[in-house]
């Protein structure tokens, strides 16, 4: 029974979101720091390099840290404002158990306790499976380790899956069907020597703003840039060639594209011959994909597939860069793989300025799908059926390798089986899948129908509103650690400060419930660097290899990459160089792709298409940034983006409230007209809850083989709100917000 | 070391924005700005922040002459004691930097991070911004890696205004017309002032 405890006002009014403006004791208050903390900032796969300012044991502000070598001191509005997310007058400061009333603190040995028996309850008389965890991607690669072996060894549970499954696990799975291994190929600095620059899929300049500098370096070099959105973004504003893809027909325009250099003969057959299988079935399968019919799918003109294939082959070196746009499909991997056939058939791949690489969104989207807290995965990106790699596992666990789960349920199938009644408990740390997972609504209704569920956070989440008991956990700057960038560097996370009043690291409290379910001996770990010493050690001879990593060579090293097998070893920058890449022959492998339409396409009932992405002042589902004042000031909340001629058939201008209806549920949102998208689509941010959250229209349909949700399309129709009530004051809030009537 | 400005790099973060209000010296308010050209049919955005006339037109009209520059051409915040709270230099910049702040009675604008830039930092806007667009260092490191070129004359109209700040452009422009009137008949007959 998790429906909320009283009313949501009640609970937004005492745990948020507040909007938070100033640091610890105002403006007024000295800004001059007692000491410096040389971090990464919070907020996205790039993990710029920040200076936190400390004084009093407080952070108080930020301070540009220039020798960091990614970004050189560089932030976005997110990375200037995260320190607001410290010292929050939302912060939970203890325990909280829920009662009638809404919840109450209560002591660790309390809540920890409540939570051990209720584990062992639902344990007992339902089976082990039937307690899941869903973890999260912004962890440290100590924490998502530590996750992963929790639910297999103090829980027992096949069942734990993480937000990645949101975010990057298409492009992960496809990079070890590729490739055999699961990293981006090229370090960022390679973006600036490239001479054709393909991104598809990404809004760059919003989603990862420091690598905007990397494409523009790259013009200055007098790179082409190719961009690939059903939108016009900021960075596809600039492009040689825009291709406004129809959303849910990326795979398509890469198999057209891949049909124009095969026949004029722009692909590398020696590269083909030598470093790659199963080309020939792909030329089989892009035979028919003329730029014509190319072009009656993707809704991009035939001349601009041909151009595409044309800056493409004039180019000696490329990268082709992609993120969620081609990945949040219910083809997401057949999407991924159609682009790498391009690059693998035109051999563009492994050398200095020339590579292919996914942009990881999420703070550790590359390390925390890499050490074993995915329903699938074992540490080291072991795969959790392969015999050999559970026997390893088992080994430095000291289990019997009988006792090790096998695969589990991903992320969205978990709130399925809630819903189907199979899972009755769920302890959830740094996941908010009431905002973040499609068809909201069905993810709401799993909620209520949990006999336990058990949050560990820093804010009372939209979604840990429905916890029986909320565990007050650590900021990212509350703990030491590492995180793996989105270029496969490894970097050392510092604790600033120490989390505050009764909340606790996250790693304590795992351990701590671990402990009283009596597994301590499997969890010995004093402070973070000895779970980090335990992953290196777990990931040696894997696919992903930290063996040779420390924190020290970390520290001085700015970062590392991985595969690094030894002390000595000085990390790799690039992979595949030579030509070789990870599978056993040192081959890559093509994968055929047919173009299928996506799961729900429009028709006459729903004609429009929504597609769903961010915006720049927020990150993922919102829980820290819609309580940092400045960047909701930012950009408020969601509008619809509407395109002049869409909008004339409804009579919609800037300002007005639409009503947005799907198969699943309507919401009503102020329009945005803008020339700047498709007019056979409309786009919707999704960091919003309850009535503003574009998640409850989008669509549960799944990919087969990386069950990432379908986020990017699903079909929708609009109608013009004119009668007043409460969505007249909705409006008046919106305007507001806006300032459209300052606008005129 | 100079200033840089390049709209065409701009991608509307708002970091710079954000990041100038974290400054010592005027901690809490932002003294710059973004705007978008014009969003119903762009994503474009320019950031702006205080050219830092040569001769700037904020101190010639501030009748109250609290309006100084430095030694190296920096076009400080209205001086405390003198300031009357006019607003004229607010209405008079060509350029829409100084800001009138009611709760101070006093105008404010941007400094350039007089107080970083004074010990051998960056300036906080240019230090921050993702992708460019603002830029401070080396006029020969812009020169070498940049196509576009930097220019400093501006005319509006019939005044022409030279800044310490530049304006990244294409690379046969010199200066820049701001005003209608530059590319009206006649235009050229006209007497041009030069404020320098």
């Amino acid at each position: 029974m998790a429906r909320l405890p009283v009313s949501e006002a009640q609970l937004i009014a005492q745990y948020g979101p507040h909007l938070h403006y100033e640091p610890p004791g105002g403006w007024q208050a000295s800004s001059t720091a007692e000491r410096l903390v040389k971090t990464h900032c919070c907020f996205c796969g790039v993990q710029c390099g920040i200076q936190l300012k400390v004084r009093n044991e407080q952070v108080i502000g930020f301070e540009p840290w220039e020798e960091f070598p990614v970004n050189q001191g560089k932030l976005c509005p997110k990375g200037v404002k995260r320190y607001l997310q410290n010292n929050h007058p939302d912060r939970l400061l203890s325990p909280l158990i829920r009662t009638d009333a809404g919840f109450r603190q209560a002591s660790w040995d309390e809540a920890v306790t409540r939570v051990v028996d209720s584990i062992r309850r639902i344990q007992s008389t339902s089976g082990k499976d039937a307690f899941a965890v869903l973890s999260g991607a912004s962890l440290t690669n100590e924490k998502a380790y530590l996750m992963g072996k929790f639910a297999r060894v103090a829980l027992g549970t096949a069942n734990i899956d993480y937000n990645g499954r949101l975010c990057m696990v298409a492009a992960g799975m496809v990079n070890k069907m590729a490739f055999g291994i699961d990293r981006a190929a090229n370090p960022w600095s390679d973006i600036p020597l490239a001479d054709c620059i393909f991104v598809t899929g990404s809004n760059i300049g919003e989603c990862f703003p420091i690598l905007t500098d990397y494409v523009w370096r790259a013009r200055d070099n007098g790179a082409r840039l190719i961009v690939v959105d059903p939108r016009m973004t900021p960075v596809a504003r600039t492009a040689d060639l825009f291709l406004p893809v129809r959303p849910g027909r990326d795979s398509a325009l890469m198999n057209g594209i891949l049909h124009v250099l095969i026949a004029r003969d722009w692909i590398d057959h020696d590269f083909i011959a030598a470093h790659t299988v199963g080309f020939a079935a792909v030329q089989a399968a892009v035979t028919d994909c003329t730029p014509q019919h190319t072009a009656e799918i993707t809704g991009v003109p035939a001349a601009s597939i041909i151009r595409a294939a044309e800056l493409w082959a004039e180019a000696q070196n490329s990268m082709l860069l992609h993120a969620r746009g081609i990945e949040h499909h219910s083809k997401g991997v057949e999407n991924v793989l159609s682009c790498i056939n391009l690059v693998l058939a035109t051999g563009r791949i492994g050398r200095p300025g020339c590579g292919y690489g996914t942009i990881t969104g999420q703070g550790n989207g590359q390390g925390g799908r890499e050490h074993g807290q995915r329903c699938n995965q074992l540490p080291g990106g072991r795969d959790i059926e392969n015999p050999h790699h559970r026997q390893e596992i088992a080994a430095l666990w000291n289990l019997d390798e009988a006792e090790l789960p096998h695969t589990g349920l991903s992320a969205v199938e978990i709130i399925d089986a809630i819903n189907a009644g199979t899972i009755k408990g769920l302890l959830s740390i740094s996941f908010n899948p009431l905002v973040s997972l499609p068809d909201a609504a069905r993810t709401r209704a799993a909620l209520e129908k949990l006999e336990f569920y058990v949050a560990i956070d820093v804010f009372l989440s939209e979604t840990a509103r429905h916890a029986d008991v909320v565990l007050a956990g650590s900021l990212q700057e509350e703990d030491e650690g590492t995180v793996t960038t989105g270029e496969g560097r490894v970097v050392r996370i510092r604790q600033a400060v120490r989390p505050p009043a009764k909340a606790r690291t996250d790693w304590q409290i795992v351990i701590d419930v671990a402990q009283r379910l009596g597994k301590g001996e499997f969890f010995p770990y004093a402070e973070p660097e000895e779970l980090f010493r335990e992953l290196c050690r777990a990931s040696a001879g894997a696919p992903v290899d930290y063996a040779g990593l420390t924190y020290q060579r970390l520290e001085q090293n700015h970062g590392i990459f991985w595969p690094c097998p030894s002390p000595q070893h000085p990390g790799t920058l690039r992979l595949f160089t030579g030509g070789s890449f990870a599978h056993a022959d040192g081959k890559a492998r093509f994968h055929p792709i047919s173009y299928r339409p996506p799961a729900e396409d429009v028709d006459a009932e729903y004609p429009v298409i929504l597609t769903s992405g961010r915006v720049v002042s927020q990150y993922l589902s919102g829980t820290q940034t819609r309580r940092i004042g400045p960047l909701v000031d930012q950009y408020p909340g969601p509008q619809v983006e509407i395109h002049p001629q869409l909008a004339a058939k409804l009579a919609v201008k800037t300002g007005d409230l639409v009503r947005v209806e799907s198969r699943r549920d309507a919401l009503t949102l102020p329009a945005l007209v803008v020339r700047t998208i498709r007019p056979d689509t409309i786009f919707i941010p999704y960091h919003w809850p309850g009535e503003q959250s574009a998640n409850r229209l989008t669509i549960r349909a799944l990919d087969p083989l990386a069950k990432i949700p379908e986020f990017k399309v699903c079909a929708v129709r609009l109608s013009k709100v004119t009668d007043c009530g409460l969505d007249g004051q909705r409006k008046s809030q919106a305007e507001a917000d806006w300032g459209w009537e300052k606008q005129g | 070391m100079e200033f840089f400005i390049d709209p065409s790099r701009c991608i509307g973060c708002q970091g710079c924005v954000h990041a100038c209000a974290e400054c010592d010296s005027h901690r809490g308010i932002s003294m710059i700005h973004l705007d978008f050209v014009d969003r119903s049919s762009s994503p474009q955005t320019t950031p702006t922040v205080c050219m830092h006339c040569i001769d700037p037109t904020c101190a010639r009209v501030c009748p109250a002459d609290a309006i100084k520059q430095t030694a190296d051409g920096i076009v400080q915040s209205a001086l405390q004691p003198r300031c009357i709270g006019c607003s004229n230099c607010v209405l008079a910049c060509p350029f829409g930097v100084p800001r009138y702040i009611p709760k101070i009675d006093q105008m404010m604008k941007c400094d350039m991070c007089y107080d970083r830039t004074a010990v051998g930092l960056k300036p906080m806007c240019a230090t921050v911004c993702p992708s460019g667009a603002l830029y401070y260092g080396p006029r020969e490191a812009i020169e070498k890696n940049r196509r576009a070129h930097p220019i400093n004359t501006f005319t509006f109209g019939r005044q022409v205004v030279k800044t310490k700040v530049n304006f990244m452009a294409g690379s046969t422009v010199e200066e820049l017309e701001i005003d209608v009137a530059n590319f009206m008949e006649g235009a050229g007959e006209q007497e041009r002032r030069e404020d320098t």
